[in-house]
């Protein structure tokens, strides 16, 4: 076992484990909001393809890495859009329409990335980085936590402000009421079509960002199918963190670094298959799901669309 | 989920009661409309999807047609059949019961995997029945040793099945990739795959055709679900869970029991497709091979309603068009994802269609309550501002 904790090895996993856990926190936390007020979106995985395709389109063409992801997020917006009229306005089956985003993502992407490239996989460069100053000489941590792209401490002051909002104002408190307990949203006099659908575009949103994220960032270019079931391992998260955006962050890097051990590994002298590396978050998250099952907890309302005056 | 049932239950009915001629005709048609509708509509827009991209649409489905169905390639579509029913009603069984099998591919996988790994020792060695049949089995019980966990779970927990069957199926897939590049590797070749199995011991073919005799087990696999569903006491449990869990268990339904019964049906049809598959068709599984299936089997099952005897015409189609598809998205420089984006298209038009028609059944205005208010509201201020 030698060469496991050598300060290479571990600088690699917690740095590779923050790039990989940035894309699954931004939809992670997308997907507890729209979770929380009574929408399940399993359209996710699709909503970050569209995010990361535009969101590579628009840093490759604009030459900017910030406006690539304001595209990106667009590009999210689109899928939730079309969640959301279908879902939450017409009151369509919650998963099949999610399938059918997922699916659309996963095509259109595709297709419009060989329409576009021609079979080329254009590369980006390295994002800038912001160097704190101190922080970043520390040992391990430091390069990893304080050299970062902007984004990432933007994603901190953004879980912060989701927690409050959940927490502290009226929004939130609509939210949740419109997963739990729809007909006294209603009662009390709030839309909840209106609260759901406000939820499904933010989490399109930031899905899209989480998907921008991964192929400016992450990969630096786009692929099809790139996102390898990030979306579906949010969903888990959002579920296992229930809606507290603390978790998410926590749970986050533990599947980032399990979705990047494999590039630390080879700075290492261990040879482990990739196959089973890839397993290891699903594994991880069975292993929860079987200990902690009575733990998880989704919202009574989840999947079911909201009637006025329906049982 | 609810509509679907509710046909189903509005279908027996009409067994039922004989003599309501008109209205039976009416809601057939009516059946028919809503589940072709879907189809033709994504059909047209994936058309305008193509002009956008620049191809010649009408050249396009033309070339679909012509190698799905003409020379020869209706062969290969009847072929493609065989697993995309298994699978189809694989589904059927869970979602009839109103669970959710997402599960699929990993099903589908280690069946694949183990009937490759496998199938060329035992076929060698064995009387060819004798390793069919354990074949058969093994595969079999595999895609239902797969569903367990996910069925143990939504049991005793009420764990989301739709999240622990998609994250099972990740493992398996991964576990089917570590078999083939491990244990089942044919160390004669350099690719990481399975040895083949020889030909003369695939699965026999009906009459003169290339179509192999699978099909005609799919088929029959038909049969038995339907009668299953339709006329024995496990089918009745299923549909009375499917259509409300809360009468279920006043009716005194052990909810456990039918949950994880469905749940090894399901996964034990989609091991059998996976069996008929590589014994008829591939005869040996390369690594990271997935011929995702079951994404794409989804919308018919649905525009079928869950039933088994009508999803196999919407399986043809979509045999049809993924055979022909597949040379006819190369022949216009497009990858085969493309057939993804047509099967999504269905899949939304077929929920905005079952909207629109149950609005119609109920004698409602088209427009979501919402958006008539939203529509009304500016009229409104207008009127009342003068």
């Amino acid at each position: 076992m030698n060469g496991l904790l050598t300060q290479s090895f571990l600088t690699a996993l917690v740095s590779g484990g923050i790039v990989a856990a940035i894309p699954l926190m931004f939809t992670a936390l997308g997907e507890s909001v729209s979770e929380r007020s009574g929408v399940l979106n399993i359209g996710l995985e699709g909503m970050m393809l569209g995010g990361a395709y535009l969101g590579f389109l628009g840093a490759y063409e604009l030459h900017s890495m910030w406006l690539g992801f304001l595209v990106g997020i667009a590009g999210g917006l689109a899928g939730a859009i079309v969640m959301a009229l279908l879902s939450v306005g017409m009151g369509l089956d919650q998963i099949v329409v999610g399938i059918a985003i997922t699916l659309a993502g996963e095509g259109i992407t595709s297709v419009l990335q060989q329409a576009q490239f021609k079979g080329r996989f254009p590369g980006l460069g390295n994002p800038s980085t912001v160097l704190i100053p101190g922080l970043s000489s520390i040992p391990v941590l430091g390069h990893s936590l304080f050299d970062q792209p902007l984004l990432v401490y933007l994603s901190v002051g953004l879980l912060a402000l989701v927690a409050w909002v959940f927490r502290a104002t009226t929004w939130g408190l609509n939210l949740r009421a419109a997963g739990e307990k729809p007909e006294a949203l209603d009662a009390a006099g709030v839309s909840v079509p209106a609260v759901r659908t406000y939820a499904v575009l933010t989490t399109g949103a930031l899905a899209g960002l989480g998907g921008a994220y991964l192929a400016i960032v992450g990969a630096g270019t786009f692929t099809p199918f790139m996102t390898q079931g990030q979306g579906f391992m949010a969903i888990v998260i959002a579920m296992l963190a229930r809606g507290k955006p603390l978790w998410i962050a926590v749970s986050s890097v533990v599947f980032g670094m399990c979705l990047s051990i494999g590039t630390a590994l080879q700075l290492s002298s261990i040879t482990v298959s990739t196959d089973l590396i890839n397993m290891l978050p699903f594994i991880a998250i069975i292993f929860a799901l079987v200990l902690f099952a009575r733990g998880s907890y989704l919202p009574p309302a989840l999947c079911l669309p909201y009637v006025r005056g329906g049982k | 989920m609810a509509l679907e049932t509710e046909a189903a239950v509005d279908a027996s009915l009409e067994v039922a009661v004989p003599g309501v001629q008109p209205t039976r005709l009416a809601r057939w048609r009516r059946a028919v409309v809503r589940s072709l509708a879907p189809v033709i509509l994504a059909l047209i827009a994936g058309g305008l999807l193509l002009l956008a991209l620049g191809r010649n649409p009408v050249r396009f489905y033309v070339a679909v047609w012509q190698y799905g169905v003409e020379l020869g390639g209706w062969q290969n579509s009847a072929v493609l059949m065989a697993p995309l029913l298994l699978i189809a009603l694989g589904l059927i069984v869970v979602f009839r019961a109103g669970i959710w099998n997402l599960g699929y591919d990993a099903q589908y996988l280690l069946g694949a995997a183990l009937v490759a790994g496998f199938g060329p020792g035992l076929l060698t060695r064995w009387p060819t029945p004798l390793a069919y049949a354990v074949l058969f089995l093994v595969a079999g019980g595999a895609g239902a040793l797969w569903t367990l966990i996910p069925a143990l779970l939504k049991a005793w927990y009420e764990t989301n099945e739709i999240i622990t069957t998609l994250m099972m199926s990740f493992i398996g897939v991964g576990i089917a990739n570590i078999l083939v590049k491990g244990p089942f590797q044919d160390p004669t070749v350099n690719i990481p795959q399975t040895r083949t199995i020889p030909f003369s011991k695939m699965l026999p073919n009906v009459a003169a055709t290339r179509v192999h005799i699978g099909v005609l087990i799919a088929l029959c696999a038909v049969l038995v679900v339907y009668y299953l569903l339709t006329r024995t006491s496990f089918g009745l449990r299923l549909q009375v869970l499917g259509a409300n869990p809360r009468t279920a268990r006043h009716v005194g339904i052990n909810l456990r029991k039918v949950i994880v019964a469905s749940f090894l049906c399901s996964g034990f049809l989609i091991g059998l497709a996976a069996v008929v598959d590589v014994l008829g068709l591939w005869a040996y599984v390369r690594a990271n091979w997935n011929p995702g299936y079951g994404d794409t089997v989804i919308p018919f099952v649905f525009l079928a309603r869950l039933n088994p005897l009508v999803v196999v015409p919407f399986v043809a189609f979509y045999a049809v068009l993924s055979t022909g598809g597949d040379l006819a998205t190369q022949q216009v420089n497009l990858p085969t994802d493309f057939l993804l984006v047509l099967v999504a298209l269905i899949l939304l038009f077929m929920t905005v269609i079952e909207y629109l028609g149950r609005r119609r059944d109920l004698g409602q205005s088209y427009l979501t309550p919402a958006l008539r208010e939203a529509l009304r509201r500016p009229l409104a201020r207008r009127r009342s501002a003068p």
